[in-house]
């Protein structure tokens, strides 16, 4: 018996001192296979593209670092998903290289330059069973803002109206809020964190209203037309459906690209990546 | 035999330093959170003022001309609370007896195992019946637009809070001694009047550290309410869309930045002082409990 316990203690001891060292020797291992991996590549192109910013632009953001890693195995690209806001501000005090934003630049915002690589329309969803087909921008504030309660005000039934959207915070909130100009003014009865999450309210609630990027859309809600323009890749492309926005890389003026920093920008710009774009839900430029 | 003696003395000291280690680990976490909560919730309050944070009607983090009031996610997580331990209550408290006196054991075995399995249901399980099923089942029976609102949260949370009441209820009830009952009934009450006025008061200590855990339970939980009350930072009614202190936190934690996320940490002090008052109040309804029965 006392050899048994003697014998798990020192197990348990050990085993503790194993998780201790062995992460430290784990990293210190991987960087060190980096490095020589470093040292052998062909076209000489490695180190580190430090992204970060727009949760919004996730999806598109991983398609391109899974393809970029196929094709540049020794760049590392991160990717850390702050928010718009804190995207620009990593690319302003430099702690970035390529700061995400799915929104333009405010004025405030200089010292930094756009590169628009992608375009983002954001659906306006109703519930199936909503008769309503179309709704203008100008409606649309007016339901958002709680200036109009009742579908039949905007042509459907005589049923009140549930604005369902995304928490503060969000970049689809933000794109949505600020391209209707209602941003801070709108009159919520539900503020879910998720895009999926609004489309399941939305299809659970006759009455509901909300708004889903259009990557995201799904049958269990019908996309209204805006202005008679219906929510499509085309549409967002040639500008002609107004909700959307630009998915930007954010850089610095007064920085000089690193190789490999230039080579991720020419990589997500390019025609390659346009079908990785498309994949992953967003409308590419090139 | 000497040489023995001394391995085990060995043993010992080593096991018991192992022991008090892991001991201190427990400590030393509670005491990093504690440090931890009040060094980054402090700023913000300081910041924002503690009457305007504290008192504040408002809560617009991301507004142009933002303010951070979080008296609407303090009422509502007390009405909140309140509301599930009301109903919770009952139910749990009859629940218990049931368990505890009058089912057979059969019965008793097959009730209990599954007021254990309501309790290993993961909270978002909770939430995601809740919002698929309650919220339009609410909206229909109340005739409101959105079934999103506190009453939905309430009756999730009570259901969840039932477990914690119930099984240290029927831990307390089954504890009471049968001489007690023997002497009630003996004396002519029926069974139902023994239950009520001799069985339940003499496991009240063990009744009220359920509620307790039950309070603490529906205080702390997020997952299950975030996708049921609507989450809009209104002024608590019972058919609106509410927002409680676990869920601001939980819901714009992912996206805050500056003093928004300061202030979410400052939420998360007050919450974290409301359970560590519950905890406190919970280890003196034990510590009470314990001396009467001497």
């Amino acid at each position: 018996m006392n050899i048994k316990r003697v014998a798990c203690g020192l197990c348990a001891a050990m085993m503790l001192a194993a998780v201790a060292t062995g992460c430290g020797s784990s990293t210190s291992s991987a960087a060190a296979s980096s490095e020589s991996a470093a040292a052998s590549s062909a076209s000489g192109l490695n180190g580190t593209v430090a992204t970060g910013g727009s949760t919004s632009m996730e999806k598109v953001m991983s398609a391109l670092q899974e393809a970029y890693a196929e094709k540049e195995p020794d760049v590392t690209v991160t990717y850390d998903p702050t928010g718009s806001g804190a995207g620009i501000t990593g690319a302003t005090d430099k702690t970035l290289d390529i700061g995400l934003s799915s929104r333009k630049l405010k004025d405030g915002e200089t010292g930094v330059t756009a590169t628009t690589i992608a375009l983002d329309g954001i659906a306006i969803i109703v519930n199936n069973t909503n008769p309503v087909q179309d709704l203008t921008i100008d409606q649309i504030a007016k339901i958002a803002t709680g200036e109009v309660t009742n579908w039949k005000d905007v042509g459907g039934e005589d049923a009140p109206i549930v604005l369902i959207g995304r928490e503060a915070g969000s970049g689809t909130r933000d794109g949505f809020e600020s391209i209707v100009g209602v941003a801070d003014k709108c009159q919520y009865a539900q503020e879910l964190t998720s895009t999926g999450a609004v489309i399941t309210g939305v299809a659970a609630n006759n009455g509901a209203i909300g708004y889903a990027s259009l990557s995201a859309l799904k049958d269990t809600v019908k996309a209204v037309t805006v202005e008679g323009v219906a929510c499509t890749e085309e549409t967002v492309l040639d500008g002609t459906y107004k909700i959307q926005r630009p998915f930007n890389f954010v850089t610095n003026d007064s920085v000089t690209p690193s190789d490999a920093v230039q080579s991720f920008i020419d990589f997500a710009t390019s025609a390659e990546a346009a079908d990785l774009i498309r994949a992953a839900g967003a409308v590419p430029m090139a | 035999m000497k040489k023995k003696a001394n391995v085990r003395d060995l043993v010992e000291l080593v096991m018991n330093g192992v022991f008090f280690l892991m001991g201190m680990t427990a400590i030393a976490f509670v005491a990093l959170i504690t440090v931890y909560m009040f060094v980054s919730g402090l700023p913000a309050i300081a910041k924002i003022g503690p009457v305007d944070f504290l008192l504040g009607r408002t809560w617009a983090s991301t507004a142009a001309q933002p303010s951070y009031g979080i008296l609407p996610f303090i009422l509502t997580s007390f009405f909140g609370t309140l509301g599930a331990v009301l109903i919770g209550i009952p139910v749990g408290l009859l629940t218990s007896v049931f368990l505890s006196k009058i089912a057979s054991p059969r019965m008793a075995a097959l009730v209990s195992s599954a007021v254990e399995l309501l309790a290993g249901i993961p909270s978002v399980i909770y939430g995601l019946i809740g919002m698929v099923v309650l919220v339009p089942a609410v909206a229909s029976v109340f005739g409101l637009a959105s079934g999103a609102c506190m009453l939905t949260a309430i009756l999730v949370l009570a259901v969840m809070i039932l477990p914690s009441i119930i099984s240290v209820s029927v831990t307390a009830l089954n504890a009471v001694p049968k001489e007690y009952e023997e002497a009630s009934l003996a004396l002519g009450a029926t069974k139902i009047e023994t239950y009520f006025k001799v069985s339940l008061p003499a496991a009240k200590s063990g009744i009220a550290a359920g509620i307790v855990l039950g309070v603490g339970r529906a205080m702390g939980e997020a997952m299950a309410i975030m996708m049921v009350a609507g989450n809009v930072a209104n002024m608590p009614g019972l058919f609106k869309s509410v927002r409680f202190l676990t869920t601001a936190i939980a819901s714009e934690m992912s996206y805050a930045s500056g003093l928004q996320r300061q202030a979410l940490f400052s939420i998360a002090l007050v919450l974290f002082v409301f359970i560590m008052l519950l905890n406190a109040l919970l280890n003196r309804i034990l510590k009470g409990g314990s001396e009467d029965e001497h």
